[in-house]
């Protein structure tokens, strides 16, 4: 059988998402959102799910549906607030104890993610030393500078969206809808991408941005 | 002289930045930096999402929802840019390809901390994003912060009450008021605002003030002040 990564819809290419899942969701300041897989997600019901976001609470993508259906035990994100003085949906369930969250640096989330991908379980930083983000983590001085050790992070679901993808599931992205996917893509042992077109075509090996070695399914969002 | 309205502030600031510079700036005061570069200075302003030379914000008709800022804003491209992924801008952030960022700030200290990023609102979520990576990793970090809070009482100050974004980051300050370096003997004032007195610039500011050798009157042209 020649590889075909495409499938039907959202709700099949999620069908065997279970209970506690880690679920790595891409996108960055409305470009590259996967709204149509959160959403199967959400439909999905899957509960205690682990959330690595960038971003609890913005305002373009679905993740929040998630979190307001209870769906949601655990965020590890670098920004969790609302946009409004009227606290959003996970700052409530936050405030109420319902909902764990771990907050790092936007840059150590990335590094964690692209770590977890690579094969490193963990890596020194200078960033956060000596704030409250870093307490209790073990600090060791490389020459004259002091860095902190965070450990990679990995999952069992990555949702990203791209433009275009091939049958190989190669993808390409528009402009910054890039941002979290190509690492996402690496750390998650489900990969699923939402693309605006598939073509039949191979793209061409040197425009490929995100080898489908990464992507195991491919869904086209048709908005 | 009035105290320099945040336009001023941000024009200020773009007056320092060298040609060629990497820059990245910062949400709130420092994105309008952009708008006071000169254009022959040719500056790539990198956002934290993956973008290094980012455009004027983007007209209704050019707007793309895919092409975003580390602000969310619609954004243009300028000639020569280019899109990365977000752990290769952040590798580029720690790696130290960032000339200098510019970044707003609540409380800077006199040995060069920086509280950024928690006003300690209470039940509001925590939002760090990039800002104590760009402390950390930026080759240069400058501030831009009005010179006291609402209340009156001192940004400039001995130790930071808030949380920290990162220890003995900041080089230097471009206030209302003054334009400030910090250094290892603490603040050092490089221009004030013509007509202020040093008494008076002192009791605005929580930790002593020194003056350069050829400390200057702050200047600005008239730019009026709209977000």
């Amino acid at each position: 059988m020649p590889i075909d990564k495409r499938i039907g819809s959202a709700a099949q290419a999620l069908a065997d998402v279970g209970d506690g899942a880690t679920v790595l969701i891409s996108g960055f300041g409305g470009a590259g959102f996967p709204n149509l897989l959160i959403r199967a997600l959400c439909e999905r019901a899957a509960k205690d799910l682990t959330l690595v976001v960038n971003s609890a609470t913005h305002r373009y993508s679905l993740t929040h549906e998630l979190i307001e259906a209870g769906l949601v035990r655990k965020v590890v994100c670098s920004a969790a607030r609302g946009r409004d003085k009227e606290l959003s949906a996970f700052e409530r369930l936050w405030v109420a104890g319902k909902i764990e969250l771990v907050c790092l640096p936007q840059g150590t989330f990335a590094e964690a993610i692209r770590a977890g991908g690579a094969g490193i379980p963990a890596f020194y930083t200078p960033v956060g030393f000596g704030t409250e983000l870093t307490q209790g983590k073990e600090v060791r001085r490389f020459e004259d500078r002091d860095y902190v050790l965070e450990r990679a992070i990995r999952g069992d679901l990555a949702l990203i969206r791209a433009d275009t993808a091939d049958l190989y599931g190669n993808l390409t992205f528009r402009h910054a809808q890039m941002n979290f996917s190509p690492a996402m893509a690496t750390a998650a042992k489900l990969v699923v991408a939402e693309v605006r077109a598939v073509t039949e075509t191979p793209i061409p090996p040197e425009r490929v941005q995100l080898p489908g070695v990464y992507v195991d399914r491919v869904v086209t969002a048709t908005e | 002289m009035q105290p320099l309205n945040r336009r001023q502030m941000a024009w200020r600031a773009a007056q320092d930045i060298e040609p060629g510079a990497v820059v990245n700036l910062g949400m709130g005061m420092p994105v309008h930096v952009a708008d006071y570069l000169r254009p022959e200075a040719d500056i790539f302003i990198h956002s934290e999402n993956g973008v290094i030379g980012a455009g004027p914000v983007a007209s209704p008709e050019q707007a793309d929802p895919d092409l975003v800022d580390a602000s969310s804003r619609r954004i243009t491209l300028r000639p020569g840019a280019s899109i990365v992924d977000s752990a290769w801008s952040f590798a580029m952030i720690r790696g130290g390809h960032i000339d200098v960022t510019i970044l707003g700030a609540f409380e800077v200290a006199k040995n060069g901390d920086l509280a950024n990023w928690d006003m300690r609102v209470p039940n509001k979520g925590p939002l760090v994003g990039g800002a104590m990576d760009l402390a950390v990793g930026a080759r240069a970090v400058w501030v831009i912060m009005e010179h006291t809070t609402r209340k009156g009482g001192p940004r400039l100050v001995e130790a930071c009450t808030l949380p920290l974004t990162g220890k003995a980051c900041v080089t230097r300050v471009y206030t209302d008021l003054a334009v400030i370096e910090v250094g290892p003997a603490g603040f050092l004032v490089h221009e004030v605002l013509e007509g202020m007195t040093r008494e008076e610039l002192q009791t605005r500011s929580g930790a002593p003030l020194a003056y350069a050798p050829d400390c200057r009157p702050l200047a600005a042209p008239p730019l009026s002040y709209a977000e």
